[in-house]
């Protein structure tokens, strides 16, 4: 038996995990389907427990990090991003 | 030499807040015309050809100028050029003016070509969209901006893979295609246009090259430039309250006024985080401060409460 890895990675609009999705990005490590900037307009989920619902295993949350002083009010990177995995068996 | 057709308030609120102008159409058929017979052409793909080589053609055979950077955008391109008579069309005069202010300067250019998936097979080149990117690198200056011109030539379908751009993304500080794992983001936007289509931009917003699928190889041209002096009150500031009054927040009982500047900096955009989105709102009213020279100015008090004593 061989696996594969598919990733997803929801960025969403709190830290609860089921919080809206704003953003998202998929890796297929099966080769089956390529993904790429600009590819979707509509998220593959509502929220991050409907791609816990849909058998994705979360492996990472990013953390909630307090802001440095002075730099309360800088932007920079989305803040709530959840990667997830399958994974997927591919023949001999 | 025209007259420049100056931006409103509204409009330059508008670029504060999302990031980006655009003007559907705003080139006449000629000058569209003109361009593309000056920009250079792909040549049609050789089996087993380097996919290098079709851009070193265009590169080759294009008749736009090598323009140093830091030269007056007025001197940018030769007289009569497509580019110079672009420039000079009043619209187009008055958005660079009203954003950047007297005397422009020109950064660098570039025409982006998309290649069709012909191309693409015939030099076994991997047919895949840009990743999202910031341009140039990032950028601590806390209010001064650059702009970036984009010119559509010709007609733009969904298949050709228009530029996508997320609206709203300007004011964050990264690092340029750090965030190239962002694939999707809600709200996005891909450009679908008709020829002679401009989209003025933030230097800030997050964007990237849609793939082409169509059998039409696809041109883009950008200009980057950037103010002399200063950007402050240089559009027409003819509909500009004196000074904003304070609004009822969040207990309202009537929507907020449309286009008044207050609403455009307060209206949030689909990708917003729910805390973030109203350091958005933080930054957009810095921003008008600056370009506004109003150091007093809040919107719906985001600013004023952290402020007072």
């Amino acid at each position: 038996m061989t696996l594969r890895q598919k990733v997803l990675v929801l960025y969403l609009k709190n830290s609860a995990l089921d919080s809206p999705v704003l953003g998202w990005a998929v890796y297929d490590g099966t080769g089956e389907t390529l993904h790429m900037a600009g590819d979707a307009d509509a998220p593959p989920y509502a929220t991050g427990l409907a791609a816990l619902r849909d058998g994705w295993r979360l492996i990472q949350a990013s953390q909630l990090l307090p802001h440095a002083r002075g730099e309360e009010l800088d932007l920079s990177y989305l803040k709530y991003e959840f990667f997830f995995e399958q994974l997927v068996e591919v023949g001999p | 030499m025209t007259e420049p057709i100056l931006l409103t308030s509204a409009q330059v609120a508008s670029f504060v807040a999302r990031g980006f102008l655009r003007f559907d159409a705003a080139v006449p058929a000629d000058i569209n015309a003109q361009f593309m017979a000056e920009a250079g052409r792909a040549p049609e793909p050789v089996e087993g050809g380097r996919f290098f080589d079709v851009q070193a053609s265009v590169m080759a055979s294009s008749r736009i100028p090598e323009v140093p950077a830091g030269t007056p955008l007025s001197e940018a391109y030769p007289p009569g050029s497509a580019l110079a008579r672009l420039l000079d069309l009043p619209r187009v005069k008055g958005a660079i003016r009203s954003l950047l202010g007297e005397a422009p300067v020109f950064d660098h250019h570039f025409l982006h070509v998309t290649y069709p998936p012909r191309f693409h097979a015939a030099a076994a080149h991997e047919n895949v969209s840009q990743h999202t990117h910031q341009d140039s690198t990032v950028d601590p200056r806390p209010q001064a901006f650059d702009v970036q011109m984009m010119y559509y030539p010709h007609a733009v379908t969904r298949a050709m893979g228009g530029t996508r751009f997320i609206p709203g993304t300007h004011l964050r500080k990264v690092s340029e295609v750090a965030l190239g794992r962002y694939q999707n983001m809600v709200g996005q936007q891909h450009m679908v246009c008709d020829a002679g289509t401009l989209l003025f931009l933030h230097h800030g917003i997050w964007h990237g090259g849609g793939v082409n699928l169509s059998d039409d190889t696809r041109y883009m041209f950008k200009v980057r430039m950037h103010a002399s002096g200063s950007q402050k009150r240089q559009w027409d500031l003819s509909d500009l309250p004196q000074r904003n009054a304070q609004r009822p927040i969040f207990f309202v009982k009537t929507p907020p006024e449309r286009g008044s500047v207050e609403t455009i900096l307060t209206t949030p955009e689909p990708w917003f985080e729910q805390d973030t989105g109203r350091l958005e709102y933080v930054n957009r009213v810095k921003l008008w401060r600056y370009l506004a020279d109003d150091p007093a100015y809040d919107a719906d008090y985001w600013l004023t409460r952290l402020e007072h004593a």
